[in-house]
């Protein structure tokens, strides 16, 4: 049964990521992108991570999407600029690094994930009830991990500045 | 009963999808949409690793990455709104002029 919502889930978000990467709309783009985090919400809820999962939700397919949609209906370019021919003598070398790299890749894989093993989840009430406890996580970000959370603000304050200034019509 | 490697190797193909897209398309804002696929298959990664190790430390560091990307996002849209100002294009290859 949860190997069946897995690969439900899986499908649509691969589904979704290729139509992200595929759709000549960036509109369509957007909107398919916010049916792939939807599907890894689904994902992250099958492995125990509820709070993860709202979180993808309410900060991904809320804020980060709207305001890629913000962005995408002010600009109002419905269609991808006409695409440039790609001179040949820059597709050929491009297409073989891209070959090759996709083979480095996929052996680095492959020997990754055969030394891996078939690795099952631990099934125990206790290792899954610790892992999905929304009073685990925060203890832990306010514990161990507190100078990354107030380094964090900082990143975001900078980043709202930053993004206020560079988008500033200049007088 | 998905294992850990289900989840790797999905993982590994929206990273691969992410990947092509920056690479492959010629819009700043899909490659921007292309880069949150790439940081979402790391957090995926993240998350079943904390959950086979029976750790909270994967779905914290994945609120780390969706905080990073919200920075991400919000500078590299305002980015693309400045560019787009200055050369009505969205189209990387117009942007050239840092290009030696």
């Amino acid at each position: 049964m949860e190997l069946f919502a897995f690969y439900v889930f899986a499908g649509i978000a691969v589904l979704a990521s290729l139509g992200v990467v595929s759709s000549k709309v960036p509109m369509h783009s957007v909107m398919l992108l916010i049916v792939s985090f939807g599907a890894l919400a689904g994902l992250y809820v099958l492995l125990d991570a509820p709070f993860t999962a709202v979180t993808q939700i309410i900060v991904y397919a809320g804020a980060i999407m709207v305001l890629f949609l913000f962005v995408v209906m002010l600009l109002n370019q419905h269609k991808e600029d006409d695409p440039e021919v790609v001179p040949a003598s820059v597709l050929k070398p491009g297409l073989r690094a891209g070959v090759l790299l996709s083979i480095m890749l996929a052996i680095e894989v492959a020997w990754g994930l055969s030394q891996l093993g078939v690795r099952p989840f631990s099934t125990e009430p206790g290792a899954v009830s610790s892992i999905s406890s929304v009073a685990r996580i925060g203890t832990a970000l306010f514990t161990t991990h507190t100078f990354a959370f107030e380094v964090t603000s900082v990143l975001i304050l900078v980043s709202m500045v930053g993004a206020v200034v560079i988008a500033r019509r200049e007088p | 009963m998905p294992t850990l490697n289900h989840f790797l190797i999905l993982s590994g193909v929206l990273f691969s999808i992410g990947t092509a897209g920056v690479f492959l398309r010629r819009n700043l804002i899909t490659i921007l949409l292309s880069i949150e696929i790439m940081l979402n298959a790391v957090n995926i990664t993240f998350v079943s690793v904390g959950r086979f190790k029976g750790t909270v430390d994967g779905q914290i560091i994945t609120f780390f990455v969706m905080t990073v990307a919200a920075a991400e996002a919000a500078v590299g849209l305002a980015l693309v709104i400045a560019l787009f100002r200055h050369r009505e294009t969205l189209s990387p290859d117009a942007f050239t002029s840092l290009k030696w």
